[in-house]
């Protein structure tokens, strides 16, 4: 475990650079998840109408698109995510950790 | 505990000839006896039977019992998390809403997959690094054990309650048409399994049924969906117009319908999927299965895609049920004009539809392992809440030995089981998949916002957390009471008088607990205040490096 207090971690560069910057990624993309969710939602709520309107003379409706959209951005932005994460995040960890020893 | 082996084998044994002399006597739909169900069921059965006896030579220490010594990988526990998530109430709930009303049912699709980006960016990895066993490990981290712990334990037992209640009810209905079989007795034998699996197995008997489930009930739904295109010539456009003709709401199960009165509604529903996901204690639960923070990112990208699919392929489903069960004769009731055994059977029918007798006694042997898997898991986590939070910490104050610790969960997975069978059978009448909405309300309203802000929020304190948690969990209950779905279906007051006008109060409770946890925790200045506050920075340093984070158990 380390060696060093919390004190010693809190003032490293590095642990501050990834607390900031996975802090404003997690939480940019936790709204972008939430506009994207409540915004469909919003439709459903306000106008059921625009995605019962058919897709040229088809019985689909925009509904079906804009509901695998919301599905599909789902697991795209979380592979966004722990992309991210794996790369720069888990470096600068293994790096604070290394340091603390 | 042999005695208690042999009690409960004896009780399993005691029930096999009753179901070779059930006869569906009463209202429920009579099916000639289905044999190749029954024996891809037993097959599953006894497999995943060896799987608990091995598991159970295993699982020596409590950490190996909560949480299979850490030793999942991400890959397995990203397909245990979806096999622990893809309730029976998903799969015939939702392809039934489909069924039912088209186009709605992807709203209850779309949401409870969204709660599972917001889990990986705010909740997965913190969760990992700060718990060990529970959700509570996390949220009582800095603050006052007892009181967080019973909080927590509570709001974990009142979600699990309710989502057991779903998952009797599936496999009862479920059994009932299959077998013929009285749908007491379905009840009472996944009760009696899932004691099996946790009391002896643990979490790594849970894991490896939910692994095999999720496996089965993919494979099983891809079929179905690619046999119901197939059908079509893989026209998306001729399976929804052949759709459109048949229902007879026509084109209005193309759009949003009548599921959603309202936005208030929409909106409510929508934040209990979401944050409720990030909430519930058997899901939570999970993450602490794997070796580190990473392999916990993994297993939710792995669980979202392997979910977000299965919601696909639900939906794909449903109309193929509308096409091909809603027009064929042999499926509908002639004197109700309505779908045999309620329109959560819509799946089922359509197995039979596009797979012959064969296919529909697979379907039904991986709907009923799907409904044994998510029980377990939630077994799992109300003992562990039990054991672990209450027996444990509150009361023996952390002096106990891992053998009491675990003599007692297993004590606690038997009682949970007896409960579960007598609510399974209380609760005959409802619909699952609204069922479950209560239970993700409840998680979203008490054990998220707990959550939460236990690991965020500096100005958490003792008295804050324990208030306004409390706050969110009663008035989600009592919202809920006086909804339409209790007030009016379940009570039997008359239609319009309910207090409480949406089906759904996360919304409301959501707000009242956020808003209560900061005002009693801004108001708190006692000494257990300055406690709670001043751990925040120890106890972030570790959430963000995993510093000092339980690893693996070594054996």
């Amino acid at each position: 475990m380390a060696a060093q207090g919390y004190e010693a971690i809190q003032r490293n560069p590095k642990y501050q650079e990834l607390v900031r910057t996975r802090s404003a990624f997690g939480w940019t993309l936790t709204i972008i998840t939430l506009v994207i969710y409540l915004g469909f939602i919003l439709l459903i709520g306000y106008a059921p109408k625009f995605l019962g309107i058919p897709m040229g003379s088809s019985v689909m409706t925009l509904g079906l698109p804009i509901g695998l959209f919301v599905i599909v951005s789902a697991f795209v932005l979380v592979g966004i995510y722990v992309r991210r994460a794996n790369s720069t995040y888990d470096s600068l960890t293994r790096a604070i950790v290394e340091e603390s020893r | 505990m042999n005695r208690l082996k042999m009690w409960l084998v004896t009780a399993l044994l005691a029930a096999a000839p009753m179901l070779a002399y059930a006869e569906g006597i009463e209202g429920g739909p009579k099916q000639a006896t289905n044999w190749s169900a029954i024996g891809m069921f037993i097959g599953f059965v006894c497999l995943t039977l060896c799987i608990t006896y091995w598991a159970a030579r295993q699982t020596k220490s409590a950490a190996q019992f909560y949480s299979a010594g850490g030793g999942i990988t991400g890959f397995q526990n990203g397909i245990a998390i979806a096999g622990d998530y893809m309730s029976a109430a998903s799969f015939l709930g939702i392809s039934g809403l489909v069924y039912l009303s088209g186009y709605d049912g992807l709203i209850y699709s779309v949401g409870f997959l969204v709660g599972w980006p917001v889990v990986t960016f705010l909740i997965a990895e913190p969760l990992r690094n700060l718990g060990k066993f529970t959700f509570a490990d996390v949220a009582s981290f800095r603050l006052g054990q007892t009181e967080t712990r019973i909080l927590a334990a509570l709001g974990s037992l009142v979600t699990v309650a309710f989502y057991l209640i779903a998952q009797m009810v599936g496999a009862g209905k479920l059994i009932q048409i299959l077998f013929g079989l009285d749908y007491w007795m379905a009840v009472v034998i996944v009760g009696v399994l899932m004691i099996i699996y946790v009391t002896f197995g643990g979490m790594l008997a849970t894991t490896w049924v939910q692994i095999i489930k999720a496996v089965l009930l993919l494979s099983g739904a891809s079929f179905m969906a690619f046999a119901v295109l197939l059908h079509f010539g893989f026209s998306l456009e001729a399976m929804f117009s052949t759709a459109v003709q048949a229902h007879p709401k026509h084109l209005a199960i193309m759009a949003p319908g009548t599921l959603v009165s309202n936005p208030v509604s929409a909106i409510s529903l929508g934040l209990a999927l979401i944050f409720g996901t990030a909430g519930l204690p058997h899901i939570l639960m999970r993450f602490f299965t794997v070796s580190d923070a990473k392999a916990a990112r993994k297993s939710v990208f792995v669980a979202t895609g392997l979910i977000g699919y299965f919601y696909i392929l639900t939906f794909i489903i449903g109309f193929g049920a509308i096409t091909l069960v809603m027009t064929n004769p042999a499926f509908i009731d002639t004197a109700t004009h309505a779908i045999k055994g309620g329109s959560n059977m819509a799946a089922i029918h359509l197995a039979n539809a596009v797979g012959g007798n064969l296919f529909l006694g697979f379907i039904s042997a991986v709907a009923f392992a799907t409904i044994l898997a998510v029980v377990s898991g939630l077994a799992l986590a109300g003992a562990s809440a039990i054991s672990h939070d209450l027996f444990a910490t509150v009361i023996r104050k952390g002096r106990v030995d891992e053998q009491a610790e675990m003599r007692v969960s297993k004590i606690a997975t038997v009682c949970l089981g007896v409960l579960a069978i007598i609510l399974g059978i209380v609760f005959e009448n409802q619909n699952v998949a609204f069922m479950v909405g209560l239970a993700f309300c409840i998680a979203a309203s008490c054990n998220f916002p707990v959550l939460l802000l236990s690991i965020y929020w500096r100005g958490l304190t003792t008295r804050g957390a324990l208030i306004g948690g409390l706050l969110g969990l009663s008035s989600a209950v009592i919202m809920v009471i006086l909804s339409p779905a209790v007030w009016e279906q379940t009570i039997g007051h008359a239609k319009g008088t309910a207090p409480f006008p949406y089906e759904n109060p996360a919304l409301f409770s959501m707000t009242i607990a956020f808003v209560g946890i900061w005002l009693f925790s801004k108001m708190d200045n006692s000494a257990r205040a300055k406690i709670d506050r001043d751990g925040f920075d120890a106890q972030f340093v570790r959430c963000q490096t995993g510093i000092g984070a339980t690893g693996a158990s070594a054996h």
